[in-house]
This record gives structure tokens, C-alpha cells and sequence, in this order.
């Protein structure tokens, strides 16, 4: 690693402050992506289940 | 002979319906990942180990690599979300509605992160965190705009109603983007002026613009991977809700 003089504290904490932040917000998306995924493949299902169901 | 009479869809139409946007934009999503990924790798290794310290600023101009992106980005998606707000006021467009409350988050995220990574670099350079001047004052103003704009989008449960609401109020809130671009020119500020995008051009040496420049495109590729993914999901929760109304009015006939 470099030496990054005597402000080097504050040069960490910016590049690991953005990294949790950066981190954050794509496991939040990728969280929100799949639950409503999750919730609609149950949704569709129960919907074609149904459908064939009224076809019987 | 038969006579078409159905409308013709133009192209942009087409390719702006929900289902279809959805199709055509998922297989770019991995190129995405895989070129942002990559951007990264070569921008974090250009801003430590190619790249020298500021004659003035020591090392601390490495901040710079990462406050820069985020400043730009925390005023760019607050411009999206503003061309989706035009886009619902006045073509009332379904794509625009989830565009814009996609890009929210976001941009709130990238806000607060050009907040703190300023804070960080005003401490060793000017000597305080913080100081109530134009440019830090409007972009703290710009994140409680974005706060408030999430916090609108949850307190509807009609999202088209919401989505006229939120758009009426990202235009007006549209004005303090001027703002915070010349604060540093109408007032004094700590902040330093235009130093990039200036008529006479860049007021940096190469070695130091190239980390910046490649660290600049992969945050704006972040985003754009993020919104993709975000607007994906934002048209799947829409058709969970209109399932789940459908299922509703079937359970009470």
C-alpha cells in the first residue's frame, strides 16, 4: 500500500464510507429485486392455478 | 382487401411499453455489471498507485476521486428523475412514473456520499467538516429534497396519483440544481470553483484527470446498472399490486 501522508485517516474513511455505501445500495436492490420476484412468480401461479382450475 | 385500421405503435412507443422495456434492457444488465466492475478495478488502481499527490493538497486530492462522481451523480439523477417528471405530466407515461421513483433512492444515496466524502476532504484541507456556504448548504438542501420525495412515493398507495404528485413536486424542487451549480460563482464559498468542465479547459494535469475520468464513468455506469435493475423491479411490484387487487375483487364477488 501507498503511503498516503499525514491525512491518510481521512482518506480511508472517504474510500470505506463510499464502499458501505455503494455496497449498501446494491444489496438493498438486489434484496427488493428478488423478494418481488419471490412475490410474483407465488402471485402468477396462483393465478394460472386457479384459471385452470375454472377451465375444469 | 382489408383495410388496417389499428393505430400504428411508433418505435419509441414499443420500446418504452413496461413488458418490453423489461425484455429488451435485461440482457444488458450483465455487460453492465461485468464493464462497471471493471471500471472500478482500473479507476481504484489509477487513483492510488498511478496516479501523484497534489503540489498543494498532498494526498488528500485522492478523495477527489470519489467526491467528484458522487457530487455529479447526487445533481445527474435529480436530472433524470426531472426529464421522468415531464415524461408523466405530459405523456403520462407508465415508464417515466417508475423511472422516476427508481432513481429517488439513488440519487439520496449518492447525495449523502458527496456530503460525507466532502466532509472528509474539507477537514485536512480548509480545516472544518462543515460550513453553512452556497455549494454545502444547496446540496444538503438537495438530499432532504430526495428524502422527501421517497417519503411522498410511500405515503400513496395509489401510484399513479403519487406519481403526478411526485413529479409536480421534483420540478419545482428542479430549481436548486442551477443553484447549487453556480453557488460557487454567486457567492463566497469555501468551495473551489469549476475546475473540470470549464470553456478554457480542465484547470488539472492529465495524470490526475485520467483517474478521475475513469472513476467518473463507472459511478455513472453504477447508476445506470442500478436504475436498470431498480425500474425491473419497480414494474414487477406493479404487476404483484395489480395481482393481488384482481385477487381481491375475485374473493369479494
Amino acid at each position: 500500500m501507498i503511503d498516503l501522508g499525514p491525512h491518510a485517516v481521512f482518506i480511508v474513511w472517504a474510500y470505506v464510507g463510499v464502499a458501505i455505501g455503494v455496497a449498501g445500495l446494491i444489496v438493498w436492490t438486489m434484496a427488493d429485486a428478488r423478494s418481488t420476484a419471490r412475490r410474483l412468480a407465488v402471485l402468477e401461479a396462483r393465478r394460472s392455478r386457479q384459471s385452470s382450475e375454472r377451465v375444469e | 382487401m382489408t383495410i388496417d385500421t389499428a393505430p400504428k405503435q411508433r418505435w419509441w412507443s414499443r420500446i418504452a411499453h413496461p413488458g418490453q422495456f423489461v425484455a429488451w434492457t435485461a440482457p444488458l444488465l450483465w455487460p453492465l455489471v461485468i464493464l462497471t466492475g471493471a471500471l472500478f478495478v482500473v479507476g481504484l488502481y489509477f487513483a492510488f498507485f498511478s496516479s501523484p499527490e497534489d503540489y498543494q493538497m498532498g494526498d488528500t486530492v485522492r478523495i477527489m476521486y470519489v467526491h467528484v462522481p458522487n457530487a455529479w451523480l447526487s445533481q445527474f439523477v435529480y436530472g433524470v428523475m426531472a426529464v421522468s417528471a415531464l415524461g408523466t405530466l405530459v405523456w403520462r407515461h407508465p415508464l417515466a412514473d417508475v423511472s422516476m421513483k427508481a432513481a429517488a433512492p439513488l440519487g439520496a444515496l449518492f447525495t449523502a456520499l458527496a456530503l460525507f466524502t466532502g466532509a472528509l476532504w474539507g477537514r485536512p484541507t480548509w480545516g472544518t467538516f462543515w460550513e453553512w456556504d452556497g455549494r454545502m448548504t444547496s446540496t444538503l438542501i438537495l438530499l432532504f429534497i430526495y428524502l422527501g420525495i421517497i417519503a411522498l412515493w410511500r405515503a400513496f398507495d395509489d401510484q399513479l396519483r403519487a406519481a403526478r404528485v411526485v413529479a409536480v413536486f421534483t420540478l419545482v424542487g428542479a430549481v436548486n440544481i442551477p443553484i447549487i451549480k453556480f453557488s460557487v460563482d454567486w457567492w463566497s464559498t469555501l468551495h473551489q470553483p469549476a475546475s473540470v468542465f470549464r470553456a478554457d479547459g480542465p484547470r488539472m494535469p492529465g495524470s490526475i484527470l485520467t483517474p478521475l475520468f475513469v472513476m467518473f464513468f463507472a459511478f455513472t455506469l453504477l447508476f445506470v446498472t442500478l436504475q436498470l435493475k431498480a425500474m425491473h423491479t419497480e414494474i414487477k411490484r406493479r404487476r404483484v399490486m395489480t395481482l393481488q387487487r384482481k385477487a381481491a375483487q375475485g374473493a369479494g364477488t
